[in-house]
């Protein structure tokens, strides 16, 4: 059969949300940097766009059960690169997390280790005779995460680390955990967090305490929650306009094309705007759980609901952590925010799924 | 990979049921994972509809406030001049850089301190101390700039580099040359930590320049203008596109003093290479006419670039520059405080005009043998050749007569033992023994023995120079006690105690003063010619706590003073000298002499002049290079 050949098998409705979404974000990136050092952001994001649509077309058309027997082969390789990172990492704002390629562009290994993450997650729960997980899946599965993200969270990136831990909670969600590890594991957590405490950097520590309190350091480290909450709040209804934002525009709003691009948009374009988006984004969730529901084995589903699962965590950090419900940790928001090496992966990850989907009916 | 699919090879069901079947036990799962989807993005959107639609006002305002820029315009402070109106301290136009906390980037700290010389770990700390404050407070960072931060500064400044830099006009406090007067007038400094939360400086913000001692100091609120704002709005560049509006300082008010330069100036060079103090005060106004305290700093290094080090050398220095010994200075105050006994006798009828004794170099009380300073003795002296000739002897007896009680009732009468209440900060209240005072500190009894000692102005009897030339200036007044003062108060002051002497005892107490200096007294080589001076020499030994610091070193000697008023009716200037190991209290008195002497020879001139003549203390008074401004 040669029917996932066909081009119109594709899901062409996630293709378009999700160049919807981006061409929102090199709107929003053209606006937030239209002065600046970075106005060339926007095109280089058209660039990056143009090569994930490129990504997306390739990985689609691999079988994924090929990409799932390669996982342990990519899992070593990801290993490795998390290790050569802070070696021959290039040092952006204190930390080394990119890998520096050439013309300008720095390669972030961390964010594609989420997609070989996805498929190792894939692959072991797929091949599980039983739909119940024993105690010693879960120990192994907490070990094959459990490393590369002490890797990353040394970085130190410690929300990259916890994107990583939302694919193996999913996985252990759908792989079916029994509810006695549940209790267990989230008795755990809750044990070692104050241990936890002891092991986060200074500036980590700080951040939580922000986040419960901004008002307690408003000219350091909750300079950015309040001034993006001013920012959003400003936006109101309708908002201010394209390059309009003052926020924005007369730079109170830090990182507005990377991590806070979305209080920049909500400054911009209102809460009118932010459902757009956020529509958007409900769209292209559900449109991978459909692709899930629709996968032709246990192996498609996991892949496809560990890739919604670790977008909508992303969503949740970043598009919270600008009102001031989340903590603020540097994970960027899916297709909107700048970035080559996230904008390349989600559209890997979307290949992905499209590989699910164009194989619904190969079996 | 294969065995992927190898896995379901046996299975011989339709392929669209086969994955059906493979994939139904998730279901549930999927489903309640829809659930979870949805509720993340009610989670989310309540957040920006609270944010965007039930919180706009208040944000918007926020937004509208971040727009604009405010700028201090700092108040000069008020100038500080002597009775004759000339300048004491002045400012000086410079440019303050400062820290616009608006425009901060907590990224650019550290290389801003770097810049600029300072310690990043200690810029911080300071950024964090404003955190509480509003945005527009500035943070001040530099006064004075060398030449290398100029050119950092030079380089960074504005929209394209560091936005936060912003320089503003500021007013430079000058102080006259070699710390002149700089105990008097004291000297500025950025308000500290421990000042801003007390309540005393509740009105004042993080970055003002405040008085730390001194005159400005105490009259702090006096001399202190209002800072402006001038509010700008500013584009994305932080150029400014707009004046919003401007509120202008208001300069602090100039404050005139009752110290007269030339008698400071006199007084600070009889002093020079010495440690002590000298007080000079109107003792029928309580105007101070000069207050000089040695060593002495220069308190134009406080103003803004003074160093930890050299601020610790200043603390550290065995001879303490920065203690007013004015003011603060408790030491024994020696035979100076013969008068007072003299008086006290009279007083209180414990002698008569014949009283008389014979000093034979020494007498014993209470089994214990005290020496008279002079060896040989001054064989029979009354009240006038014992105040004259200091004899111990005779006022061991008084004292003997008197008791510790009276003495000190007569002292206290005289304002030992409490503060003057000049407006100065700092002074101390020295202390005068009694009974009572001994229980009280010591739980211990007084001893007899311990009258003696006091009764020529040792043992535990301590006063400030301020102290002795308000006494006996209040003596030499007939018991009109007045308010030492530095600056006039608004209406003329009643005096602070009067008692009722009878005139016949302060004329022979003041006598015996004008023997001291005018017959075969202690200090008859500081006779002016053509004036009449009176006084009294003290030698004092030192506390036994601080002959224990000096030991083995030459500054065990005793201390020196003097204290004299002219003329002896109605006396217009007394003068308090202390002089620490100046070893006998006849070299004090020439100190106090000049400055008696300066006094009525300005008087004179002015006289046959008509008019304020030239002064010395003009030439000394050049202020300093005012070569350190940044444009």
């Amino acid at each position: 059969m040669a029917a996932y050949r066909s081009i119109r098998n594709l899901d062409w409705v996630l293709l378009l949300v999700a160049i919807a979404i981006a061409g929102l974000g090199i709107l929003q990136i053209y606006s937030a940097t239209i002065d600046t050092a970075w106005r060339s952001a926007w095109w280089k994001q058209a660039v990056f766009l143009a090569s994930g649509l490129l990504v997306m077309w390739i990985t689609s058309r691999i079988d994924y059960h090929t990409l799932l027997g390669q996982a342990p082969v990519l899992y070593a390789a990801s290993l490795a690169l998390l290790v050569l990172t802070p070696l021959a990492g290039s040092l952006v704002w204190g930390s080394r997390r990119w890998i520096p390629v050439g013309f300008g562009f720095k390669f972030q290994p961390s964010e594609f280790v989420k997609l070989v993450l996805v498929l190792l997650i894939a692959r072991y729960l797929a091949e599980l005779k039983s739909d119940r997980l024993e105690g010693r899946d879960l120990w192994k599965l907490g070990l094959l995460v459990g490393i590369p993200c002490g890797l990353v969270a040394a970085q130190p990136d410690l929300g990259t680390a916890l994107t990583y831990a939302s694919i193996a909670v999913a996985g252990v969600f759908f792989g079916g955990i029994r509810w006695q590890h549940a209790l267990l594991l989230g008795a755990a957590v809750i044990v070692l967090m104050p241990a936890g405490w002891f092991v986060l950097k200074d500036y980590q520590k700080a951040r939580l305490e922000t986040f419960l309190d901004p008002m307690k350091d408003p000219t350091g480290k909750g300079y950015q929650v309040i001034q993006s909450k001013i920012a959003v709040g400003a936006g109101g209804i309708w908002g201010r306009g394209v390059a309009r934002g003052s926020q924005t525009q007369l730079r109170f709003l830090p990182v507005a094309h990377t991590d806070f691009i979305i209080s920049a948009f909500a400054e911009e374009h209102g809460f009118v705007g932010i459902l757009v988006v956020f529509g958007l984004y409900f769209l292209l969730l559900m449109q991978i759980v459909q692709n899930a529901q629709a996968a032709p084995d246990r192996a498609g589903m996991f892949i496809c609901m560990g890739v919604c699962s670790l977008l909508l965590f992303h969503l949740l950090v970043n598009a919270g952590m600008a009102v001031g419900r989340m903590p603020v940790t540097g994970i960027p928001l899916p297709l909107m925010s700048y970035g080559g090496s996230s904008m390349l992966s989600v559209f890997m990850m979307l290949g992905l799924v499209n590989s699910v989907r164009l194989r619904r009916f190969a079996a | 990979m294969r065995h992927l699919r190898a896995e379901r090879e046996p299975d011989s069901l339709p392929a669209r049921t086969l994955f059906r079947d493979e994939t139904k036990f998730a279901a549930g799962k999927i489903a309640a994972f829809q659930y979870l989807i949805v509720a993340v993005f009610v989670f989310l959107a309540l957040g920006y509809w609270d944010l965007q639609v039930l919180n706009e006002e208040f944000y918007s305002e926020k937004a509208q406030q971040n727009q604009i820029k405010s700028l201090p315009i700092l108040a000069p402070r008020g100038k500080i001049l002597d009775r004759d109106g000339r300048v004491i301290v002045d400012n000086h136009e410079s440019y303050r850089l400062i820290l616009s906390r608006e425009n901060l980037r907590p990224a650019h700290l550290r290389p801003i301190a770097l810049g600029l010389n300072l310690d990043p770990g200690e810029l911080e700390a300071k950024v964090r101390r404003y955190s509480k404050q509003p945005t527009y407070f500035a943070i001040p960072l530099k006064e004075e700039l060398s030449l290398d931060e100029l050119a950092f500064v030079e380089a960074f400044l504005g929209p394209s580099g560091f936005p936060e830099l912003e320089l503003i006009k500021s007013q430079y406090r000058i102080y006259p040359k070699g710390g002149l007067a700089a105990h008097l007038v004291g000297y500025v400094g950025e308000i500290s930590d421990s000042e801003l939360n007390s309540p005393d400086w509740a009105h004042h913000n993080p970055g003002d320049i405040i008085g730390k001692t001194g005159v400005e100091r105490y009259y702090n609120e006096h001399l202190t203008g209002v800072d402006g704002q001038r509010q700008v709005r500013v584009d994305n560049r932080m150029n400014t596109r707009e004046v919003l509006g401007i509120k202008e300082a208001v300069p602090g008010r100039d404050l005139q003093l009752t110290i007269d330069l030339d008698l400071q100036v006199v007084a600070e060079l009889a002093m020079e290479n010495r440690r002590g103090a000298v007080v000079a005060l109107d003792p029928r106004s309580g105007e101070v006419l000069a207050l000089v305290s040695h060593p002495s700093y220069d308190p134009n290094r406080f103003s803004s670039r003074i160093t930890a080090r050299e601020y610790a050398s200043l603390v550290q220095d065995p001879y303490r520059p920065l203690f007013n010994r004015a003011l603060q200075a408790q030491l024994a105050p020696g035979s100076t405080f013969k008068p007072i006994m003299a008086l006290a006798a009279l007083e209180s009828g414990a002698i008569d005009d014949d009283f008389t004794v014979h000093c034979s170099g020494g007498a014993t009380w209470y089994g214990r043998f005290f020496k008279c300073h002079r060896r040989g003795g001054h064989g029979t002296v009354n009240l006038k050749t014992a105040i004259a000739q200091s004899c111990d002897v005779f006022f061991y007896a008084v004292g003997n007569r008197l008791g510790i009680d009276t003495i000190a009732h007569y002292a206290e009468l005289m304002g030992f033992g409490n503060r003057t209440g000049v407006d100065l900060p700092g002074e101390k209240e020295g202390v005068v023994p009694s009974t009572r005072w001994k229980i009280r500190t010591q739980r211990e009894k007084w001893y007899a023995g311990e009258t003696i000692s006091v009764a020529i102005g040792q043992g535990a009897l301590t006063v400030t120079p301020l102290q002795l030339a308000h006494a006996i200036g209040g003596l030499a007044m007939g018991g009109v006690f007045m308010r030492p003062h530095v600056v006039r108060p608004g209406k003329p002051e009643p005096p602070v105690r009067k008692a009722d002497f009878n005139p016949e005892n302060v004329r022979k107490v003041v006598d015996g003063m004008c023997a001291v200096v005018n017959g075969w007294g202690t200090a008859s080589a500081s006779r002016i010619p053509g004036i009449e001076m009176c006084g009294k020499t003290g030698t004092a030994q030192l506390a036994s706590n601080d002959l224990l610091r000096l030991k083995n070193s030459s500054d065990w000697h005793d201390n020196a003073w003097f204290v004299g008023f002219a003329p002896p009716e109605n006396p217009e200037i007394v003068v308090a000298v202390l002089w620490e190991n100046g070893e006998h209290g006849d070299m004090a008195a020439p100190i106090a002499r000049d400055v008696i002497k300066a006094y009525f020879d300005k008087k004179q001139r002015i006289e046959r002049l008509g008019r304020q003549p030239a002064s010395l203390a003009s030439a000394l008074l050049q202020p300093p290079d005012p070569a350190r401004s940044v444009r």
